[in-house]
């Protein structure tokens, strides 16, 4: 059975970690979480991101945030990744699938995933 | 919305931004029905927002005209036969006890009911996004009995460590699955 106490060790186990975060990430996806995010599915694209940071040893450098409606409801679910001294990338329409190759060849390899994006979208 | 569980993510929503601190989603259900409130402390609303929220022309937001949450829910209840009933209170009439709290009710046995589906990704995704804020929830149901309060992990996880850490994240989804799996006698 988990316990409040097994969270007690937990915490003994990352406090110095977390100390060491603060003030190093430097990579930010930002996941749409309005009604019409929701709606097209966001939410298991979100914990994709989520868990796939951490299984990926990411927590570091990247950090996982959600947003309101950003304007384009058409194209929800929609992910925004910000990068210091680079542009901003909107991903849309995504999938758990779409979100696991984004973290795969953007984050981590550094090489957006062109076909993904609303520019690419929009050509369509 | 294809889960209940999406409604009940897409309202808690609105507490957050209304600038709750504390958020309560309890969910009850008896072999025939499913009621779920979420009340929260947030500025609330005043009788004439509260009057037009349930329209789909309503919407606080900036970015586009229409606000479908509380539509959509109105009709995911209305279609069981179900209803949703709003309170709210507005800080500028009720400076220590103002809130909102929506109450939606839906019978199950109708063939328009829509399953609850994954409510601990509902609640892992709130504490995800907004680690500051509190959550209790409760779900009771005729065999299992499922509860958390993440004052209690605050408690023991002191101010260090944020909800949102993603180890933390995955012991909340532990912790309810837990309590999903051991029904009551």
């Amino acid at each position: 059975m988990k316990s409040l106490a097994e969270l007690a060790a937990i915490r003994e186990k990352m406090k110095d970690k977390v100390v060491l975060r603060e003030g190093t990430t430097n990579t930010r996806i930002v996941v749409g979480m309005a009604t019409c995010g929701i709606a097209a599915g966001a939410r298991p694209v979100l914990n994709a991101f989520v868990e796939g940071v951490d299984k990926e040893g990411l927590n570091d450098s990247v950090t996982v945030t959600q947003t309101g409606c950003i304007g384009i409801c058409q194209y929800e679910p929609v992910v925004e990744i910000f990068q210091p001294g680079k542009e901003k990338v909107t991903y849309v329409k995504m999938t758990v699938e779409k979100a696991e190759k984004v973290l795969k060849e953007h984050i981590k390899g550094g090489k957006v995933v062109e076909e993904y994006t609303i520019a690419s979208a929009k050509k369509a | 919305m294809k889960e209940l569980s999406l409604n009940v993510l897409d309202i808690a929503q609105n507490s957050v931004k209304a600038e709750a601190d504390l958020i309560r989603i309890c969910i009850e259900e008896t072999e025939e029905s499913l009621t779920f409130s979420i009340t929260d402390n947030g500025y609330g609303m005043t009788p004439e927002v509260l009057a037009r929220v349930e329209t789909p022309f309503y919407t606080t937001r900036t970015t586009r005209k229409v606000g479908l949450g509380i539509p959509l829910l109105k009709l995911a209840a209305e279609q069981t036969g179900g209803d949703v009933t709003i309170t709210s209170r507005h800080r500028d009439a009720f400076p220590d006890s103002h809130g909102t709290k929506v109450v939606a009710r839906f019978y199950k046995t109708h063939i328009d009911f829509t399953p609850l589906g994954d409510i601990v990704s509902t609640l892992t995704t709130l504490i995800q996004g907004s680690p500051s804020i509190d959550f209790e929830f409760s779900h009771v149901t005729p065999d299992t009995e499922v509860r958390l309060d993440t004052r209690e992990l605050r408690q023991v996880l002191g101010e260090e460590i944020p909800l949102n850490e993603a180890e933390i994240i995955r012991w909340i989804a532990d912790y309810l699955k837990e309590q999903y799996e051991n029904k009551k006698i």
